[in-house]
């Protein structure tokens, strides 16, 4: 028999009073580390989406947003083709890469995934502007010279860019994410159908942890075959060099494609910024909320809990207890309320971002270990505050008016 | 020995002060049993608790085997009490959610002995008391008589010099009573000290000697 025992038995003995603060502070670190848990992933996600784009303008349709082009939405808008000609055929510097993409939400067999058709580099390459900027050179020698002070990207040396150009794809050839690949049973040269058309694995890509990951990506011309859609692309993205960037090539751009949205990546991590922002605030409200809920609720069970155990703290000190034993009986017992609370929000908090996440925020999230010590931080700080008031009441408890029997 | 000088204590509340013990003085030997009987409100309780150094007096003294108890801190009173003193209540005041065994025990644990002492002891007391068969009953599924048997064993636990007991057959038919003050009288046969607070005459009886408190004073 020791206090940390009487602690444990009375907690035990009193199971429901305990739950209704355990639910309180349990339910405000859920909350907390749920949204931290998405907002976390969410940009880690963003962060490595970007990497992936191996572009740094994204050109749309004036109607679509960023999210129908990540999301490969069925029903976003496209424009035509030959806005690749128009930017090619121009005498625009500073566009050192282009790919065209159409994309479409489509299933096989049970799962959904997004069919993107883009073009070859071998294609490309024909293309005068790529002929003059040395884009179809082996070593992909850039017209940005990344010597260059005002260039503050690392232009084609970047090999997160460099896999991004796809040197050469059959008609029939298709290149699969990891998630597809292995939802469907993929390898390297299996058989895919898609659409009544049979496809060549050529290759599978590694886990990138975006929608990458949930893409198959065919020839930009079978795509539009297969998809109904000739002559029409969802988005075309380039890799600018930075400093014609900074010296107007954004405004160049919208001079030749006026019916169009340019996007640099600045735009879109702004907005990624703006949303995570949103989640920031979100947590605040929700710390203030646990705070609040969560310490009124433990001291308002604490202080019951004192005027209900006056009679026991009274034995005990007449027993020989000292006041520091009774602190440390309630105080030992807001720490195990908030130690339990923590871990058990944490663990929950963390499962239900898991499976939120994707359907939310459109991202996959992993537990993130920094939270579990807030968490259980969070929930002792609020418990143990909560209760000193109600622990230093029971500690200044007269025996002496709690034992007169008569 | 207790060595009471002078002590008056006055109760305040709502603006009213009531006067509880007025100037009492009085010595009680080593191995005395002592009953402290009188009408309801006249302080015998109070004075029971202020031997105890559960009451900090108004006025006056309480000296137990030379130290004087109120000149102690907080802390080292609540020490003093675990090592010299054991407290039976008509109520008993057992802790509900504990067995008969833990709650033993928990004077043992203050006192800082280890499990296996604490087990041993409150094992052989409660055994002594004839509760061997309930050492895991907590004390809803003990009899009134046996819950005031496990309130003795857990006043004896520390070995005490001194038991102060505040009516201690108050809530018991006249048998266990009975059962109750003769585990008293055995007590006070091996040398300790025994207090008791009654308003039951033929329990005061028993004791070898008896004060009468009326209106705070020692009467007779």
């Amino acid at each position: 028999m020791n206090l940390r025992k009487i602690i444990l038995k009375e907690l035990l003995e009193r199971k429901k009073q305990f739950l209704t603060s355990f639910i309180a502070i349990l339910l405000g670190v859920i909350v907390i580390v749920a949204v931290k848990s998405v907002s976390n992933s969410s940009e880690k996600a963003i962060a490595i989406q970007l990497d992936n784009l191996g572009a740094n303008i994204l050109v749309l349709p004036q109607t679509t947003t960023i999210d129908n082009y990540f999301a490969a939405d069925i029903n976003a808008p496209e424009m035509p083709e030959e806005y690749v000609e128009r930017i090619a055929n121009s005498t625009i510097k500073g566009v050192d890469n282009m790919s065209p993409k159409l994309s479409a939400r489509m299933n096989i067999g049970e799962h959904s995934f997004v069919l993107t058709g883009i073009l070859p580099k071998n294609e490309l390459a024909s293309k005068p502007i790529w002929q003059t900027s040395g884009f179809a050179d082996p070593g992909l020698q850039a017209a940005c010279d990344p010597n260059n002070i005002m260039n503050t990207s690392h232009g084609y040396e970047d090999p997160k860019l460099q896999r991004k150009v796809i040197d050469s794809l059959g008609e029939y050839d298709c290149i699969t994410g990891s998630d597809v690949a292995s939802k469907l049973n993929l390898k390297e040269g299996s058989p895919l159908e898609i659409n009544g058309t049979e496809f060549k694995v050529a290759s599978i890509l590694p886990q990138t942890g975006t929608v990458d990951d949930g893409r198959i990506f065919i020839h930009l011309r079978t795509a539009q075959k297969i998809l109904g859609k000739k002559g029409v692309i969802n988005a075309i993205e380039i890799m600018g060099c930075c400093s014609a960037i900074s010296e107007g090539l954004l405004g160049n751009l919208r001079n030749i494609l006026p019916d169009t949205k340019i996007t640099t990546i600045n735009h879109i991590v702004q907005t990624q910024v703006e949303t995570n922002h949103t989640m920031a605030k979100f947590s605040v409200i929700f710390l203030i909320i646990i705070i609040l809920v969560g310490g009124i609720s433990i001291g308002n069970y604490m202080w019951s809990n004192v005027e209900e155990r006056k009679k026991e703290i009274g034995s005990l000190l007449a027993i020989g207890a000292s006041p520091k034993d009774i602190y440390y009986i309630f105080i030992g017992k807001a720490l195990i309320l908030g130690v339990i609370g923590g871990v058990t929000g944490y663990v929950l908090g963390t499962l239900g971002g898991m499976i939120l996440g994707p359907r939310i925020a459109g991202v996959k999230v992993l537990p993130v270990p920094l939270l579990f010590v807030w968490a259980v931080l969070i929930a002792v700080g609020v418990s143990v505050i909560a209760s000193y008031f109600p622990a230093r009441r029971a500690a200044k408890i007269d025996p002496a008016l709690i034992l007169q029997e008569i | 020995m207790i060595k009471i000088e002078n002590l008056s204590k006055k109760y305040h509340s709502k603006g009213n002060s009531v006067l509880a013990l007025d100037e009492v003085s009085l010595s009680i030997e080593k191995g005395e049993f002592i009953s402290i009987v009188g009408p309801s409100g006249s302080g015998k309780t109070t004075l029971l608790l202020c031997m105890g150094g559960l009451i900090h007096p108004s006025v006056g003294k309480v000296n137990i085997d030379g130290a004087s108890i109120y000149d102690m801190g907080i802390k080292e009173r609540a020490a003093f009490r675990l090592r010299n003193l054991g407290f039976v209540f008509q109520t008993f005041n057992l802790i509900p959610y504990l067995t008969a065994l833990e709650n033993v025990q928990i004077p043992l644990s203050l006192a800082g002995n280890n499990n296996g002492n604490q087990t041993e002891r409150a094992t052989q007391l409660l055994e002594k008391l004839g509760l061997g068969d309930r050492l895991n009953h907590k004390p809803r599924e003990l009899s009134i008589g046996q819950q005031q048997r496990v309130a003795i064993a857990r006043a004896l636990a520390n070995n005490p010099k001194i038991i102060l007991a505040d009516e201690p057959t108050g809530n018991l038919d006249p048998n266990t009573t009975n059962e109750t003050v003769t585990y008293l009288n055995l007590l006070n046969q091996t040398g300790i000290t025994v207090v008791m607070v009654t308003h039951n005459p033929g329990v005061a009886e028993r004791a070898q000697r008896t004060l009468r408190l009326v209106d705070g004073r020692l009467a007779g």
